[in-house]
């Protein structure tokens, strides 16, 4: 570790103005940065969430035109898929936290993680430039299905080689991970005495690397679709549309890997730092990550279950979503088990940690009925699947985030945010959250596909009161941020360890200095979670 | 238990019921366990935590319990699943053809409904068929789906068991009216079928272009009283003055016969101003120039 820079000042201090910001390769100042981005994304995708929700409130025209609509679901989709969930907790808090937790300065390549950030950007100024040139947005949903994604006259192709600009950012960051768990460990700490955030990142970043090219390769087919009508996917010119569906999935099936994982991680670290106790089965942890990774390449055809896929390929394809189920049970089940006899500290991060497994239950169970074949018949492109993927990337992923964020808080900023407000933050949103959701799950039971302007009448109820939940989540949001805004400027100065946790991050300065820590960190005898009592 | 309008309600709604069964028995299960646990450990209740770093018999357990019910739950799906492949080789046929938003069914006398009738009883074979992109054809009281794709033929079946009339939608996504491309599919006796079969199906009252447009799905975007919806009204259309790009250029053109024939051959080159491209298929071997004629004649009357 470098010994000339001080250790006085924190991160934020040693530099100033804009330029030693959008230059720095500080990890935390990256990380910071795809902070302030991606949750400004976040607020664009909650809005037009919000802007479905209002136009579903009743049958018939509400506030928008069909197209309009179209084009606000798909918007809402990239966004929230490209360039919220992929990047959140990897970009966010695995650039921040990772060389911290294993106790090194920095990543292994700082200014390819400066150069990740700034593609990150460049993929969103496309994404952006979609609203203003040409034809509007595109209108195909978020899957760019073709043929119809080739022959509509909304600005596909730049929508498309926006999420191909981001897969590079995301295959960098994989790459920088990756190197920086091989090489740059502290001295004594072991695969196996890696906090297992660190082991999610890992799994993830490999997911990210591999899978990640065979979408842009993919979203290039489309554009030389579009330009030079090749007859890839468009039967009308000797296509097979089929072939994208079996492309853009196999990427995509692992890509829900890559929200899902990193959000694992953040509660296997949240759990024990608040129950005070080792986490339980932490080999079994570690290692499911790399098995749901490894298996989770070969299920992609459970998103095809309707398209005419041969009755063998759909049983194989079923039976393998099954067992990529099961390591994902463990992981519940050991959560679990660490709360038992442990001596809780009911924090705000822990009740996040609470309320994403209940939540991410739901969504996983749900995904049984659609890796079952005769059920996923019936609620196959029904709004089951859209209650489900919530469940799934918002109930768990997205609350995981929160959850990350109330935890480090303290350790990014030095201050306490008011716990009280946080708390009813979190009340909010969590209800608000289920009865957004819990309707849809019904509605796709009864029969209500998706990316639906408008519905029967028999499906109104359901659909009102998942827009007033929306709007108790909307508030739940607000207050979350605006405590969390407040705290930023005026919240309590916070110590090195505010929540008595004993992993790694906690022991240096609150904010960190520049170079991370201002005395050598010491491994926790034992392992990671073995809290002394 | 359940009202059974196919003979598929029962295989899907047992693997729903068995898969829902078992996962909110677990979501309940786990919730109130972790509760408990909160409040039971909580660290006023229990200031000193006990390092619990594993337990071999718990963790084979609880990984050989879930994947016994979930291959029990893949079992039920498979079972509901298998006979929607099985295919009786007495069904009776029907061409579902799916376009931008339109379903029409056509019977093996060559005549075509934008109904699907069918007899109560009896072993029917949709082949799905798309004109254009992907639709998927719904009927979600007989709980089947399949899509429909342009380029290849899928085929799904059905026998229904209760008369009625039952919603048939698109489930996949194909567009701006996709959420109104809606059918009505209609279970009579087998006497009545029969009736309606010889001397309804393919007759209409309607003059003869109108069969026309609306067996060809014009109508599902050019509407007839004037409503704006994908693409320009028919009403007043003929010999209507439009201004229309051409090769990116804006031009006057007036409604005639030559002006519809490159419009349903090549519907891209001219787009009237205000209108999208690439919404519209070719019709260039759909529609013949007898065919062409009677539209116009319709049309006309649509002052
Ligand atoms: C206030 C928050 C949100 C609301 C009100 C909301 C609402 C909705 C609704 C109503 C749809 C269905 C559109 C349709 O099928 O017609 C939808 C689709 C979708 N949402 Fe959200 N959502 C929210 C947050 C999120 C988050 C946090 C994520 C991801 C992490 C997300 C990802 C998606 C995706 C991928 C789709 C599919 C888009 C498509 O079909 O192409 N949403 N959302
Ligand atoms: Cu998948
Ligand atoms: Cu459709």
């Amino acid at each position: 570790m470098a010994t000339a820079i001080s250790t006085e000042k924190n991160f934020f201090e040693i530099k100033k103005g804009i330029a030693s910001w959008l230059f720095t390769l500080d990890h935390k100042r990256i990380g910071l940065m795809y902070f302030y981005a991606i949750i400004s994304f976040f607020l664009v995708g909650v809005i037009l969430g919000l802007l479905m929700r209002l136009e579903l409130i009743a049958p018939g025209e509400t506030i928008v035109k069909p197209t309009t609509y179209n084009q606000i679901f798909t918007l809402h989709g990239v966004i929230m898929i490209f360039l919220f969930i992929i990047p959140s907790i990897p970009a966010i808090f695995g650039n921040f936290f990772l060389p911290i937790m294993l106790g090194t300065d920095d990543v292994a390549f700082p200014r390819l993680n400066l150069l990740s950030w700034w593609l990150y950007v460049g993929g969103a100024v496309f994404a952006l430039l979609t609203l203003v040139v040409g034809d509007g947005p595109a209108d195909t949903g978020w899957t760019f299905y073709a043929p119809y994604s080739v022959q509509t006259g909304t600005n596909v192709t730049l929508s498309v080689l926006a999420a191909f600009i981001l897969g590079f950012s995301s295959i960098l960051t994989g790459l920088n991970f990756i190197v920086t768990i091989h090489r740059l460990r502290a001295p004594g700490m072991t695969f196996n005495k890696m906090p297992l955030f660190a082991w999610s990142l890992y799994a993830t970043s490999w997911i990210q690397l591999l899978a990640t090219p065979i979408i842009g390769i993919t979203l290039l087919m489309i554009v030389a679709e579009r330009v030079f009508g090749i007859g890839l996917f468009d039967p009308s010119i000797g296509g097979d549309p089929i072939l994208y569906q079996h492309l853009f999935w196999i990427y995509s099936h692992p890509a829900v890997y890559i929200m899902a994982l990193p959000a694992m991680g953040i509660i296997s670290e949240l759990i024990p730092s608040f129950a005070k106790r080792t986490i339980f089965g932490y080999k079994a942890i570690a290692y499911s990550s790399m098995a749901i990774a490894f298996v989770g390449y070969f299920v992609w055809g459970h998103h095809m279950f309707t398209s005419g896929m041969s009755g063998t390929a759909r049983v194989i394809f079923s039976i393998l979503t099954f067992i990529v189920a099961i390591p994902t049970a463990v992981k519940v089940f050991n959560w679990v088990a660490t709360l038992y006899k442990g001596s809780i500290d009911v924090q705000t991060p822990l009740l996040y940690a609470l309320a994403f497994i209940f939540q991410f239950l739901i969504g996983g169970l749900s995904g049984l009925v659609l890796a079952a074949l005769a059920a996923d018949i019936h609620v196959h492109d029904t709004y089951f699947v859209v209650g489900h993927f919530h469940y799934v990337m918002f109930g768990g992923t997205g609350f995981a985030m929160f959850g990350a964020l109330h935890y480090w808080f303290p350790k990014i900023w030095g201050r306490m945010y008011n716990k009280r407000t946080a708390n009813i933050g979190f009340a909010l949103l969590t209800v608000g959250f289920n009865f957004l959701y819990f309707p849809m799950m019904i509605l796709g039971l009864m029969g209500m596909p998706r990316r639906y302007y408008d519905y029967l009448p028999r499906f109104t109820d359901l659909n009102v009161i998942s827009t007033v939940g929306s709007w108790i989540l909307a508030i739940g949001l607000i207050i979350m941020l605006w405590n969390l805004i407040r705290a930023k400027k005026t919240g309590e100065k916070v110590g090195r360890n505010p929540w008595g946790s004993i992993s790694m991050e906690w022991q240096t300065k609150s904010p960190p200095p520049l170079e991370n820590f201002d005395k050598l960190p010491e491994l926790n005898e034992g392992g990671p979670y073995h809290y002394k009592h | 238990m359940f009202s059974e309008a196919s003979n598929f309600v029962k295989g899907v709604d047992t693997s729903l019921a068995v898969i829902l069964g078992i996962s909110i028995f677990f979501l309940i299960g786990i919730t109130v366990v972790m509760i408990y646990f909160v409040i039971r450990y909580n660290k006023k209740r229990n200031p000193k935590a006990t390092n619990i770093e594993h337990n071999n018999t718990l963790e084979i357990l609880w990984t050989v319990i879930p994947t016994i019910l979930v291959l029990i739950m893949f079992y039920y799906g498979w079972a509901g699943f298998k006979p929607m492949r099985e295919v009786p080789d007495d069904a009776m046929v029907v061409k579902a053809y799916g376009q931008m938003w339109q379903w029409t069914f056509e019977y093996d006398n060559g005549k075509k409904s934008d109904k699907l009738v069918v007899p109560k009883g009896k072993a029917v074979k949709l082949d799905l068929i798309s004109l254009d992109v992907l639709h998927a054809l719904y009927i979600p009281a007989f709980r089947i789906k399949e899509d429909v794709v342009p380029g290849k033929t899928n085929f799904m079946w059905f026998e229904a068991r209760k008369l009625g009339e039952y919603d048939v939608l698109c489930a996949e996504y194909c567009g701006q009216r996709h959420a109104y491309m809606i059918s009505k599919l209609i279970v009579k006796e087998q006497a009545d079928y029969d009736n309606w079969y010889i001397n309804e199906l393919g007759v209409s009252t309607d003059p003869p272009g109108l069969s026309i447009l609306k067996q060809n799905a014009c109508i599902s975007c050019h509407s007839l009283d004037g409503t704006v919806l994908v693409g320009p009204t028919f009403k007043g259309i003929w010999e209507r003055k439009q201004i229309i790009i051409r090769d990116g250029k804006e031009i006057e053109i007036v409604v005639d016969k030559e002006y519809m024939r490159r419009s349903l051959n090549k519907p891209n080159d001219d787009i009237v101003k205000g209108f999208n491209k690439g919404l519209m298929i070719s019709y260039e071997d759909k529609i013949n120039e007898e065919q062409l004629d009677q539209i116009i004649e319709y049309l006309k009357t649509l002052k």
